[in-house]
C-alpha cells in the first residue's frame, strides 16, 4: 500500500481533482452559505447609500479570472440597480470594457430595462496607465476621461454633471484580478483621501491575504475569492428575492453554485495533504531504521 | 503503437463518437448559439459642414427619405445574444435564429479548453497549438489596444486634436487644445525605439532612466504612506476593547493576537542579534505566524484555481454539451 501511494502517477491525482469538481457541477450540488463580517461590511456600505448616489465601479479583471470575479461583478451591479444608484463603470485592464459590457447586458439590460444609459449608468471604458490613471482621476477625472466608451463627450452626458474627480463618488467598488487593482486603489485613492473616498473590493483568492492588512481603515470591506462572492450573493438575494417571496434567477447564484465543487475539491485536497504527510513521515521513519 | 497511445486513441474515438451522436441524433443537439436580429438604418440629415445621423424611426415626416443620396444612408443588422429557450418559445416569424458563427465560436472555445487541459496528461501538439494561438492573439490584441487607447488619444490626440477628432474620435471635445508639451514623450518614445538600431543603442537608456526614476518616485511615496505609515497606525489598537461600556473579550483577544503577531514577525526579521534565548523563542513564534499566513495564502490560491477549473467545466457542460442548465436558458433540458 505504501509503495503504491509513494509511486502513484500524478495523473491519478489530476483525474481525482477533475472528478471532484465535475461531479458536483453535474449534480448541481449546493451548500448553505453563512455571510461573514467582511461580506456584511461590503453589503452594508452599498445598502447605506441613498437613491441616486453616484458609485464608481472599477472592473479590473479579464476573462482569465471571470470564474472568480464574474459573480461578484453581477452581484455588485444588481445591488446598485436595486438601490437605484448611479453607476459609473471603468476599467484599467484592456479587456475591462468587455467585462463591463457583459455585466451590463446580463444585469441591467436584461432585468432593469428602464435604466437609461447616460442617465442611470455610464461606461467610461478603458484607460491605459495603470496606477497613473488612478493618481490623476482622484483629483481630475476629466483630464483623462474626456469621452465615454462610445466616444461621446462627457460634457454632453447628463449624469456627469457634478462629477469631476473620484472624490465626488459616494463609494468606489473595485473588482480586482491583480495589478493594477485593489492594492493600487488603496495606495493612490483611499489612503491619501480617507475622508472623501470610501473603497470596497472583491478580489481573487491569490490577492486576498495581501489585502487583509488594509481592513478596515483603508478598505472598508473585502470579498475574497468565490467564497466572498457566494456570501455577498446570499445577502443580496435574501434581501431582494427571498424577502419578497420569490426565487432568484440562476445568474445571481453563480458564486453559491460554484461553492459545491469548492467544498468537495477542498476535502480532496486536505485528504491528499494528509496522505502526503503520512507517506513522508513513514519514509523518514524507514530511512532512520535502515 | 505503445499501450498508452492505444488507450488514449480509444478514449478519444469514444469521445468523438459520443459527441457526434449528441450533436446529430438528439432533438436539441448541443453547442448551438442563437441570436435575435434587428435591422438598423440611419440617415444623415445634416449639411455639408456637419453630419447629423438620425435613426430611420426618428426621421421627421416631412423629410423625403428616398431623396437622400445613398452615401448619406447606412444600414446594418444588429445581433443580440439569445438562447435555445427563447428560440423555441418565439412566435412564428420571430427574429431569433441559429447563429453558425457563434456556434463555431463555442466549439473552438471548448476544443481549446480541452487542448490546454491535455497538458496535464503530457506535453503534446494540441497543447502547443493552443499555446501558440493564445500568445499570437494576445500580442496582436495588446498591440491594437495600445495603439487605439494609448497612442491615438494620449499622444496624437494631444499634439493634433483636430486630426484625431476628424479621423478617429469624433467625441473629442471641441475645447481640446494642442499641447506641445507632449512632444517630450514623443521624443522619449522614439529614443526608446533606438535600441532596435544596430548603432547608438545607448540612446534608449536615457528614456528608460527617466521612466524608472519617475516610477520609483511615484511608488515610493505611496508605499510609504499606504503600506508603512498607515499600517503602523493601523497596528496600534487598544488591547482592552469595550463595546457600549461592556468589555468585548473577542475584539480584545483579536487585538492582542495582532500585536503579538506583528512584534514576533518583526523580531524574526531582525538579524542584528543572534536568534537565541528570548529573541530566538519570539522569532520562532514569528515563524509560526508566517507559516499560518502562507497557509492562508495557499488555501486562497487553491480556492482560486478550483474556481477557474469549475468555470471551465461549467462552460463545457452547459454551453457546449448542454448537460446542465443552471440558468434555465434552455428551458431546463
Amino acid at each position: 500500500m505504501y509503495e503504491f501511494f509513494k509511486n502513484l502517477d500524478r495523473r491519478w491525482i489530476f483525474l481525482l481533482m477533475l472528478l471532484s469538481v465535475a461531479i458536483p457541477i453535474l449534480l448541481q450540488v449546493r451548500f448553505p452559505e453563512k455571510p461573514t463580517g467582511l461580506a456584511q461590511n461590503v453589503f452594508d456600505e452599498i445598502e447605506n447609500l441613498n437613491e441616486g448616489d453616484p458609485v464608481l465601479l472599477a472592473f479590473d479583471f479579464d476573462p482569465g479570472s471571470e470564474g472568480e470575479l464574474g459573480p461578484m461583478a453581477t452581484a455588485f451591479t444588481r445591488h446598485c440597480c436595486e438601490k437605484k444608484l448611479k453607476m459609473y463603470f471603468l476599467g484599467l485592464w484592456p479587456v475591462g470594457p468587455q467585462m463591463i459590457d457583459d455585466t451590463i447586458n446580463k444585469v441591467i439590460r436584461a432585468d432593469f430595462p428602464k435604466l437609461e444609459y447616460g442617465k442611470d449608468y455610464l461606461n467610461l471604458g478603458y484607460k491605459p496607465g495603470n496606477e497613473g490613471v488612478i493618481k490623476v482621476i482622484v483629483t481630475d477625472l476629466r483630464e483623462l476621461y474626456t469621452t465615454d466608451d462610445k466616444g461621446t463627450n462627457v460634457d454632453q452626458i447628463e449624469m456627469m454633471n457634478g462629477i469631476y474627480s473620484v472624490q465626488d463618488f459616494e463609494l468606489v467598488i473595485n473588482i480586482s484580478a491583480g495589478y493594477v487593482g485593489t492594492k493600487e486603489w488603496v495606495q493612490y485613492a483611499a489612503t491619501p483621501y480617507p475622508e472623501t473616498i470610501r473603497l470596497v473590493a472583491g478580489c481573487t483568492g491569490v490577492q486576498a491575504p495581501l489585502l487583509y492588512p488594509y481592513i478596515p481603515e483603508q478598505l472598508t470591506g473585502l470579498l475574497g475569492a468565490i467564497k466572498g462572492a457566494a456570501e455577498y450573493e446570499k445577502l443580496v438575494i435574501d434581501k431582494y428575492d427571498r424577502a419578497l417571496g420569490r426565487e432568484p434567477d440562476g445568474k445571481y447564484l453563480e458564486g453559491i453554485r460554484r461553492m459545491g465543487p469548492q467544498l468537495v475539491a477542498h476535502v480532496l485536497m486536505i485528504l491528499l495533504i494528509i496522505a502526503g504527510n503520512i507517506i513522508f513521515f513513514t519514509e523518514r521513519k524507514r530511512e532512520a531504521r535502515s | 503503437m505503445s499501450r498508452e497511445t492505444t488507450i488514449w486513441l480509444i478514449v478519444f474515438l469514444i469521445g468523438a463518437v459520443m459527441l457526434f451522436g449528441r450533436a446529430m441524433f438528439t432533438e436539441h443537439g448541443m453547442a448551438r448559439m442563437y441570436v435575435e436580429e434587428s435591422p438598423r438604418e440611419f440617415v444623415d440629415l445634416g449639411d455639408e459642414d456637419k453630419s447629423d445621423w438620425v435613426s430611420m424611426d426618428e426621421v421627421p415626416e416631412d423629410v423625403e427619405v428616398s431623396a437622400i443620396p445613398a452615401d448619406r444612408r447606412v444600414s446594418w443588422t444588429s445581433q443580440k445574444t439569445s438562447n435555445y429557450g427563447e428560440f423555441v418559445q418565439q412566435p412564428a416569424g420571430g427574429n431569433i435564429q441559429f447563429s453558425l458563427a457563434r456556434s463555431i465560436g463555442v466549439w473552438l472555445a471548448a476544443l481549446f479548453t480541452l487542448f490546454v487541459l491535455s497538458f496535464l496528461i503530457k506535453d503534446n501538439p494540441l497543447y502547443k497549438i493552443a499555446e501558440s494561438v493564445f500568445v499570437g492573439i494576445s500580442a496582436a490584441y495588446w498591440m491594437v489596444v495600445a495603439f487605439w487607447d494609448q497612442i491615438v488619444p494620449n499622444l496624437i490626440g494631444k499634439l493634433s486634436p483636430t486630426l484625431v477628432r476628424n479621423w478617429a474620435m469624433p467625441g473629442l471635445g471641441e475645447d481640446e487644445r494642442q499641447e506641445l508639451l507632449y512632444l517630450i514623450p514623443l521624443v522619449l518614445g522614439l529614443m526608446l525605439l533606438w535600441r532596435l538600431s544596430p548603432k547608438g543603442g545607448w540612446i534608449s537608456r536615457w528614456p528608460m532612466a527617466f521612466f524608472i526614476g519617475t516610477f520609483c518616485g511615484l511608488r515610493l511615496i505611496r508605499f510609504l504612506q499606504a503600506d508603512f505609515l498607515t499600517q503602523i497606525r493601523n497596528s496600534i489598537d487598544p488591547l482592552y476593547v469595550t463595546e457600549g461600556g461592556v468589555f468585548d473579550v473577542w475584539a480584545s483577544l483579536a487585538n492582542i493576537i495582532l500585536l503579538i503577531g506583528v512584534l514576533s514577525c518583526l523580531v524574526y526579521f531582525f538579524f542584528s542579534f543572534e536568534h537565541k534565548g528570548i529573541v530566538g523563542k519570539t522569532a520562532k513564534l514569528g515563524i509560526w505566524f508566517l507559516m499560518i499566513t502562507f497557509g492562508a495564502g495557499f488555501g486562497y490560491t487553491v480556492m482560486g484555481r478550483i474556481a477557474l477549473l469549475a468555470i471551465r467545466l461549467e462552460f463545457l457542460f452547459d454551453d457546449w454539451l448542454w448537460l446542465i442548465d443552471p440558468t434555465d436558458k434552455r428551458l431546463g433540458i
